[in-house]
């Protein structure tokens, strides 16, 4: 599978090396040349020589997105710092390049909760972390 | 009419105190504290703070009975979110989306979010109809409804050149409604002429610009 992944920061560069390590063709696309460090840090060997794609880009621009190669990607992931850039991405990526499998990384869980009920699978983290909080104070009380 | 204005920059604080001025109710939404804090000298109450891509902030804004949503901060993924929540969850009808970066303008219309406002691409209409060089220039452009009215120089030696309205070859779907010469303009006849150095304005169906613009130039440009 192809998975392309817009957005190298914590979340997105782990992503990007475990689809990576389990044999998937992954390309990264960010706007920070320097967020490629966060795909090699700690590895035995180079993004690229482990097999990895990474372009300089911003997810917006068509021009970047198909030279991280959107029209052949299996697989979308938005996780930029931005959740509305996220929600907007992952839409193009649906509807422009009809990309089955979309993923947006989306911080405020009311957004995340709508966008879900139109049809985009959405990953909250804040959402996660309210849940373990809750199970944690649930822990504590007993 | 209650409009809900998303950001409150140059464009969105002025639209706030032209709607105003007009009698409408307005409610204008700006997320930094600094710049709300000095809107709020102003405007009072119809200032509210908070992130307005927020749908919360947007509910205590009253979105659900805004007659006219206006997206226009500085950040077009955010101008298209605010306006894709309000149509399709707050089912508000009738929304203007501001488009920052012309290049973005195709996302919007992916996302079903029109009409659209930018002002780079009005300036360049502007430069278009004030620099010459530039052999057509669109005065309109109705997108719904498939419509345009452009403007078109004639060129020495086109085909269009000297000849009257009814022998020039327009396609299908072109009509010309107006010659300009000599700073003023008049609604032609079939057998008005037409001469080199007048401007013509013709409507058209979109798209035909390209064999219209053959009839109107040199031969050497063409």
């Amino acid at each position: 599978m192809f998975v392309l992944i817009v957005g190298a920061g914590r979340v997105g560069s782990s992503a990007a090396r475990s689809a990576l390590a389990s044999g998937h063709d992954v390309s990264v696309l960010d706007d920070d040349p320097l967020s490629h460090e966060r795909l090699d840090a700690g590895q035995a060997t180079s993004w690229e020589d482990a097999g990895g794609r990474f372009t300089v880009g911003h997810g917006i621009e068509i021009e970047a997105l198909l030279e991280a190669g959107i029209d052949q990607a299996d697989m979308f992931i938005a996780c930029t710092h931005g959740d509305n850039t996220n929600l907007i991405l992952a839409q193009i990526a649906q509807k422009k390049f009809g990309i089955k499998k979309v993923i947006a990384r989306v911080m405020d869980p009311a957004r995340a909760a709508w966008y879900e009920q139109q049809g985009l699978r959405t990953i909250s983290p804040t959402r996660h972390a309210i849940e373990q909080f809750e199970v944690a104070l649930a822990e504590g009380a007993s | 009419m209650y409009v809900l204005i998303a950001g409150g920059g140059k464009v969105g604080w002025n639209l706030t105190r032209e709607l105003l001025s007009k009698g409408h109710e307005v409610t204008l939404l700006e997320s930094t504290r600094d710049r709300y804090l000095t809107i709020e000298q102003e405007l009072e109450h119809q200032v509210q703070y908070g992130d307005a891509t927020e749908l919360w902030v947007l509910e205590r804004a009253g979105i659900q009975r805004a007659d006219l949503v206006i997206a226009v901060t500085g950040d077009d993924e955010d101008n298209m979110l605010i306006c894709q929540m309000a149509k399709e969850k707050y089912l508000c009808e009738r929304i203007i989306a501001r488009v920052n970066n012309p290049r973005n303008r195709e996302w919007f219309e992916l996302l079903g979010v029109a009409p659209t406002v930018s002002a780079t691409d009005l300036i360049l209409r502007l430069i278009e109809h004030e620099v010459p060089s530039y052999g057509l220039v669109h005065l309109l452009d109705l997108r719904d409804e498939r419509l345009e009215i452009i403007e078109v120089e004639v060129a020495e030696g086109s085909p269009a050149a000297g000849v009257q309205v009814s022998q020039v070859v327009l396609p299908e779907g072109v009509l010309i409604i107006s010659i300009l010469r000599d700073g003023a303009g008049f609604v032609p006849k079939a057998d008005s002429m037409i001469n080199a150095g007048d401007e013509v304005l013709l409507v058209l169906d979109p798209g035909l610009e390209d064999a219209i613009t053959a009839q109107f130039a040199s031969p050497s440009d063409a």
